[in-house]
C-alpha cells in the first residue's frame, strides 16, 4: 500500500459508550478486592519489574476500566509475580490474582481485528 | 470340585478387578518417562523391592504411620487391611489343607464353609478354622469401629471427615456388609451342619435353635458373594482404588519414582493412591480462616473427578503442612503445583526485556549477598546483615542493592514454571559470571529456588541464618547472650521447604534464650502470608495469622523471632509482639556487647585520666 | 452539687471540666501524665495560622488555675462501677471517687512510624516523624543532618499509618494534610535554599484556611507536591535516603535522593483509650476510636448512660474542632443532669 503519510490516530477522546466492561467484570467478580483501588502508585513505586523495563502495575487497572485490552495484554506480560506490590497495597489489593485473571480471561474479550 | 451359582457375583467381579487393574497400571506405568522406565528396570531385582515389600506390610497393612497418630484410627485401620489380608492367605492355606491340593480356586477359598459340611478332623484343620474365625472376628472388631467413626469422628481425633460421592457410598455400605454377611452365612451353615470353630460353632447352634436356618443358607451366601462383587465393581469409582494403587505406589516411590512437574502416570497413581483418610484436614491452617473446601484431600478427589476449580486449586499456601501427616507418604505439594503448571501453562511470560549482562566484581569479594524482593521492605534486616558483614570484615558484592529480576520462586509457586527459567536464567549468568563460590540470601523463598533450581555448580548457596552461624563458629562475630525470651517461627520455604531448622536454633542459642515449642520444626505453623496463595482474601490471611500468634503469645515469650521478611511482615501488621529477623537479634546483641566494651573502655581512659590528673 | 469525673487532662479534658465547672457542677480530672495539656505539650505552632502552642496552654493553665475544681495527676482509673445512678471510681492511686457523669476524654496516640519498616524509621538516620520535626522547630532546633550541613532536599510523605490496610488504620487522619504542609512551610522558611516534596495520595484541606495555606505553600514557599505514595527508602553510604514513589499524574516511577525525610504519622486510639473503653464498658469501633451513639445528634453520647465522650478519643480531630466538642459534651453533661 501507498504511504500517503497519514496514519489512523487513536482517538483521544475516551469513548466510554463503546466500552466493553465484560473483562473488567469478569476479573472483579472474581477478584473484588480490586474495586478498592485508590491509584496510590505504590505498587509501581516497589515494582522490581519496574526496576528493569518501562512497567507500571498501577495502570492495569485503567487499562481494564478503560478498555486498552490489546496494550494491557502486552504489558502484563512484564509482571514477574513477585508480589512485593501487595505488600505495600494500602487497600490489600490481591494484585497477584489480578495479573493471573487477567492473562487468563484476556483472549476471551480481545477485540477480533486487532 | 462342587461349585454352586452363588459363586458367580464374586468370580465375576473378581475377573473384572483383575482385568481393569493390570490394564490401567499397565497404562500408567507405560506412561512413565524413560527414565523412570529404566528406574523400574534397574531397581526390581534389588534389595529395593524388598524395602517396598517390608514397608507394604508396615504402612498398607499395619498402618503403623496412622498408629502413631491415633491409636484407635490405627487399630480400625489394621484391623481391616491387616485382617482381611490374613483372612485371605488363611483362608487359602485351611482350603488347600483341606482338598489337599495347591491349586484351589479362589471362590472355594473365600466360601469354604458352605461347601464343607464335615467337621474338621485333623488338629491343623482345627487350628485353622479357628484362626479364621478370630481373624472375622478381628475384621469385625474394625468394621464396629468403622460403623462408629462415620457417626461420631471425634473419637478419632479428628476434626473433620471427608464427604462421600455416589461411588464411594456403594463401595463403603458393600464393604460395611461383606464381613457382617461372612460371619452369618459361616455361622448358619454351621448350625446346619453342626460344625464350625470356636464362634461359628455356638453361634451356629444358637441360630439353629432359634431361627429356621435352612431356608436362610441360600440369601445370606448370595447376600455375601453379592457384597464382594458389588465392592469389586464399584472399586475402580471408589476411594478404595488405594487398596491396590497404593501397592503399586510404595514399589514406584522405593525405585526412586517422584513426581515430575507435569501430570503423568506416576502423578494419577498418587491422586489414586490418596484413601480420603482425611487426616490433612487437621493439620491445615485454611481452616483456620473458615476455608474448608480446598485441602489437599479435595484436590486429590477433583483432580480423579476432573472438576477441578482454579478457585480451589490456588487457594491453597503450599506451606506443606498436611505432607508430613499423610499416612500414604504422598506429594501433597507436588501433585498441586503439577496441576498449577497444568492449568497456567498457556500463560508463560517471555521476560524479554531481561539482558543477560555479565558482572564483574572484585576478585577479593568473599560472598555475594541477595537480599530478595520482600527484603527490600524490610530493611532492617538488610541493615543487620550489612553490619554483622562489616564486624565479620565479610567483603560481599550486594547483587540486587538496586534492582535485579525477581528469584522466579513466586511464579513457580503459582505453577508457571516456563517463566520462571527466564528469571532463573538472568540471574544465573550474573552469578556464575561474578567468579563468587558463595551465595547468601535473606528470603527462604530466594533460597530454596537457588537451592534446587539454579545449576549453580561449585557455589555454594546459604540462607543468612546458616552464613552467619558459620561466621560465629570462625569465630568472626563476638557472642553476646541477651536476656531474652524467644519463640522461633519457622518460615514455611526454609523449614519444611528446605529442612534448616537446626541452623537458626543454633544460632539464637548463643545470643538469646530459645522457648521450645509444640508446633515447631516439621509442624511449624504458616504466618498465612504465603506468596502461594493467590485466592485468598487479606482478612483470611489475618485470620490465619492471629491464630498462629495466639499460639506463640501464649509462651510468654520477649519477642518472635523468624528468617524470613514475609513472615515478619505478615506478623508485625499484627502488632501484638516485637517480630525481629534472626540477623536483626544477632546485630542487636553485637551492637549490646559493643555498647558494653566501649563503656568500659571509656570508663577505663576516664579513671585514667583522673590518675593523670591527681599525680 | 453533682460530681463529674473526667477522664483525661488533655485540651478535650480541661475544656469540658472549665465548662463544667461554670456552669456550678464539682469536677475531678483524672490525668495520667505528670502535668496536664496532653499531646498538645508536644506541639510547638498550630496549623493554620502558626499560632505557639504556648497560647492555648498558657490560657488553659489560667483557667484551670481561676476554676475551682480538683485535678489529679499522674493517676489513672482502675474501675468504674454503676451503683444506684452513681458511678464509684477507684483509681490506680486506690482513691475512691463517687460520680454523677464519667467524661471520657482519653484523646489519641500517634502512629509508632517503626511499624511502616519499609521507611526505615529507627533504622536510618535521617527519617523523623511529624512529631519529632515539630520538637525540631522550636527555636534553637538543631536541623543538622550532619556537622554544619543542613538538608537540601527534604521529602514529607503523608499517610504514614492512615488510610493504610497495612497499618491496620483504614481511616484518614484528617489533620496530617495540613500539618505537613504547615511544617514544609516552617522548614522552608528556616531552610530558605531547601528543596521540599510532599508525597501525598490526595490532600484533605478541609478545614478553614487550609486550602489557602496550601496554596502558600505552592506559591510562596515552592513546595512541590507529587501525587503518589511512597514505596518505600533506602540508605546510602552518605546518609542520604534514596525514596521510590510514582508519580502518578506522569504514570512513572520515581527516585529520588533525599536529604531529610518526615512522616506525617497519623493518629490511633491507642492504649488509654482501650483502657478506659473497657473500664466504662462502652464500645469501640473498629478504628479503635470510641463508638457514639448518633453521627449527628449525639456525638458526645456512649452506649452507656451517664458516660460521655470528648474530644479525639471518639476520632481523628483537630485542636479547634476538639475545642468544640468538648464544649458541646460540657453541654450535654449538663443538660443530662439536669434532667435527673
Amino acid at each position: 500500500m501507498k504511504n500517503f503519510g497519514y496514519s489512523i490516530i487513536k482517538q483521544r477522546t475516551i469513548d466510554y459508550d463503546q466500552f466493553d466492561g465484560r473483562l473488567l467484570n469478569e476479573v472483579l467478580e472474581m477478584e473484588p478486592s480490586f474495586k478498592v483501588c485508590l491509584s496510590c502508585g505504590g505498587c509501581t513505586a516497589t515494582c522490581s519489574a519496574g526496576d528493569l523495563v518501562s512497567f507500571n502495575v498501577r495502570r492495569m487497572n485503567l487499562l481494564l476500566r478503560r478498555g486498552e485490552t490489546i496494550e494491557l495484554e502486552s504489558e502484563i506480560q512484564k509482571c514477574m509475580l513477585c508480589g512485593k506490590c501487595m505488600l505495600v497495597c494500602p487497600r490489600g489489593i490481591n494484585l497477584r490474582n489480578v495479573i493471573m485473571l487477567i492473562k487468563k480471561s484476556i483472549a476471551k474479550y480481545k477485540p477480533i481485528n486487532s | 470340585m462342587e461349585t454352586t451359582p452363588f459363586i458367580l457375583p464374586f468370580t465375576i467381579g473378581l475377573l473384572f478387578i483383575s482385568c481393569f487393574l493390570v490394564i490401567i497400571i499397565g497404562i500408567w506405568i507405560s506412561s512413565l518417562s524413560r527414565i523412570d522406565k529404566s528406574r523400574i528396570i534397574h531397581s526390581i531385582l534389588t534389595k529395593k523391592s524388598w524395602f517396598a515389600i517390608r514397608e507394604i506390610v508396615m504402612e498398607s497393612l499395619l498402618h503403623r504411620k496412622i498408629f502413631r497418630k491415633n491409636p484407635v484410627l490405627g487399630y480400625m485401620h489394621m484391623s481391616l487391611a491387616f485382617g482381611w489380608f490374613l483372612l485371605i492367605v488363611v483362608g487359602h492355606i485351611e482350603a488347600c489343607n483341606h482338598y489337599q491340593t495347591f491349586s484351589v480356586p479362589a471362590y472355594m477359598a473365600i466360601f469354604m464353609r458352605y461347601f464343607v459340611t464335615e467337621p474338621s478332623t485333623t488338629l491343623s484343620g482345627k487350628i485353622l478354622s479357628a484362626s479364621m474365625d478370630l481373624l472375622l472376628l478381628f475384621v469385625l472388631s474394625g468394621v464396629v469401629l468403622a460403623y462408629y467413626k462415620r457417626a461420631n469422628s471425634r473419637l478419632f481425633g479428628m476434626k473433620k471427615t471427608t464427604q462421600l460421592k455416589l461411588g464411594d457410598r456403594i463401595a463403603l455400605i458393600s464393604l460395611w456388609l461383606i464381613f457382617p454377611l461372612r460371619f452369618l452365612a459361616e455361622s448358619v451353615s454351621a448350625g446346619i451342619h453342626h460344625n464350625g470353630s470356636i464362634i461359628s460353632h455356638p453361634t451356629g447352634e444358637l441360630l439353629a435353635s432359634i431361627f429356621p436356618v435352612h431356608s436362610f443358607e441360600m440369601p445370606l451366601w448370595w447376600a455375601y458373594s453379592g457384597a464382594l462383587g458389588l465392592f469389586f465393581f464399584a472399586l475402580p469409582v471408589s476411594r478404595y482404588m488405594h487398596i491396590p494403587v497404593e501397592v503399586v505406589l510404595i514399589f514406584l516411590r522405593n525405585y526412586g519414582i517422584k513426581v515430575q512437574k507435569r501430570i503423568g502416570g506416576y502423578s494419577r497413581i498418587q491422586v489414586y493412591s490418596c484413601s480420603r483418610c482425611g487426616i490433612c484436614l487437621d493439620s491445615c491452617q485454611m481452616s483456620h480462616a473458615a476455608i474448608k473446601d480446598t485441602q489437599s484431600v479435595y484436590i486429590l478427589k477433583h483432580i480423579r473427578n476432573k472438576n477441578l476449580t482454579d478457585e480451589k486449586l490456588f487457594n491453597c499456601l503450599l506451606c506443606g503442612r498436611c505432607q508430613p501427616d499423610c499416612p500414604v507418604g504422598l506429594e501433597l505439594n507436588n501433585l498441586r503445583i503439577t496441576q498449577r503448571i497444568e492449568s497456567t501453562k498457556e500463560y508463560n511470560s517471555s521476560y524479554e526485556y531481561l539482558k543477560n549482562g555479565k558482572i564483574a566484581v572484585s576478585p577479593q569479594t568473599e560472598v555475594i549477598y541477595f537480599a530478595g524482593c520482600m527484603t527490600h521492605l524490610t530493611p532492617a534486616i538488610i541493615k543487620s546483615v550489612k553490619e554483622i558483614f562489616a564486624v565479620a570484615g565479610v567483603k560481599y558484592w550486594f547483587m540486587d542493592e538496586e534492582k535485579t529480576a525477581c528469584c522466579g520462586r513466586p511464579l513457580m509457586q503459582v505453577g508457571q514454571y516456563e517463566a520462571a527459567k527466564k528469571l532463573i536464567e538472568h540471574n544465573r549468568m550474573q552469578i556464575l559470571s561474578s567468579g563468587v563460590k558463595k551465595i547468601v540470601v535473606s528470603c527462604p523463598i530466594c533460597y530454596k529456588v537457588f537451592n534446587e533450581d539454579y545449576a549453580l555448580p561449585g557455589i555454594r548457596v546459604m540462607h543468612h541464618s546458616e552464613y552467619l552461624l558459620e561466621l560465629m563458629a570462625d569465630k568472626r562475630l563476638p557472642i553476646n547472650k541477651l536476656p531474652l525470651r524467644v519463640v522461633y517461627h519457622d518460615p514455611c520455604e526454609l523449614g519444611r521447604g528446605s529442612s534448616i531448622y537446626h541452623q537458626p536454633r543454633l544460632l539464637l542459642d548463643e545470643y538469646v534464650e530459645l522457648i521450645p515449642i509444640k508446633n515447631e520444626k516439621k509442624t511449624a505453623l504458616c504466618c498465612g502470608g504465603s506468596l502461594a496463595n493467590i485466592k485468598i482474601q487479606m482478612n483470611e490471611r489475618n485470620q490465619i495469622r492471629d491464630t498462629a500468634l495466639d499460639e506463640y503469645l501464649a509462651y510468654q515469650p520477649d519477642l518472635l523471632a523468624t528468617a524470613c521478611p514475609l513472615c515478619k511482615k505478615t506478623f508485625t501488621k499484627s502488632n501484638k509482639l516485637p517480630i525481629h529477623d534472626i540477623a536483626e537479634i544477632v546485630y542487636m546483641a553485637i551492637l549490646n556487647k559493643m555498647d558494653i566494651e566501649i563503656n568500659i573502655s571509656t570508663q577505663i581512659e576516664k579513671a585514667n585520666a583522673d590518675k593523670n590528673l591527681r599525680f | 452539687m453533682k460530681h463529674i469525673v473526667i477522664i483525661g487532662g488533655g485540651i478535650a479534658g480541661i475544656e469540658t471540666a472549665c465548662a463544667l465547672t461554670d456552669a456550678g457542677h464539682w469536677v475531678t480530672v483524672i490525668e495520667k501524665d505528670s502535668q496536664l495539656g496532653g499531646k498538645l505539650n508536644n506541639w510547638s505552632y498550630l496549623f493554620p495560622d502558626f499560632t505557639p502552642t504556648e497560647k492555648i496552654t498558657v490560657e488553659l493553665q489560667a483557667k484551670c488555675r481561676d476554676k475551682d475544681f480538683s485535678i489529679l495527676t499522674s493517676t489513672e482509673i482502675s474501675t468504674i462501677l454503676r451503683k444506684d445512678g452513681k458511678f464509684n471510681i477507684e483509681t490506680s492511686s486506690d482513691q475512691k471517687l463517687e460520680a454523677d457523669a464519667v467524661v471520657v476524654a482519653t484523646g489519641y496516640e500517634l502512629f509508632d512510624a517503626h511499624r511502616k519498616e519499609e521507611y526505615g524509621y529507627k533504622i536510618y538516620d535521617h527519617v523523623i516523624t511529624s512529631a519529632d520535626l515539630e520538637e525540631l522547630l522550636k527555636p534553637g532546633g538543631d536541623l543538622t543532618v550532619a556537622a554544619g550541613k543542613y538538608p537540601k532536599r527534604i521529602a514529607f510523605v503523608h499517610c504514614v499509618g492512615s488510610r493504610d490496610e497495612k497499618s491496620g488504620n483504614h481511616y484518614c487522619s484528617k489533620v496530617c494534610c495540613i500539618t505537613g504542609v504547615k511544617q514544609a512551610i516552617e522548614l522552608k522558611m528556616r531552610l530558605p535554599d531547601a528543596e521540599i516534596f510532599c508525597f501525598y495520595m490526595d490532600l484533605r484541606m478541609y478545614g478553614k484556611h487550609f486550602e489557602e495555606l496550601y496554596r502558600e505553600a505552592q506559591e510562596k514557599y515552592d513546595i512541590q507536591f507529587i501525587r503518589g505514595r511512597l514505596s518505600e527508602a533506602s540508605e546510602k553510604i552518605d546518609k542520604s535516603l534514596l525514596i521510590k514513589s510514582e508519580d502518578t499524574l506522569s504514570g512513572r516511577p520515581l527516585k529520588m535522593n533525599v536529604d531529610l525525610m518526615v512522616l506525617l504519622v497519623g493518629m490511633e486510639a491507642g492504649k488509654g483509650t482501650a483502657n478506659a473503653a473497657k473500664a466504662c464498658g462502652i464500645g469501640c469501633e473498629e478504628s479503635g476510636f470510641l463508638k457514639t451513639t448518633d453521627t449527628f445528634l449525639k456525638s458526645n453520647f456512649s452506649e452507656q448512660e451517664g458516660i460521655f465522650l470528648a474530644g479525639s478519643c471518639t476520632a481523628p480531630m483537630s485542636v479547634n474542632d476538639t475545642i468544640l466538642h468538648a464544649r458541646s459534651a460540657a453541654m450535654e453533661v449538663k443538660h443530662w443532669l439536669s434532667k435527673r
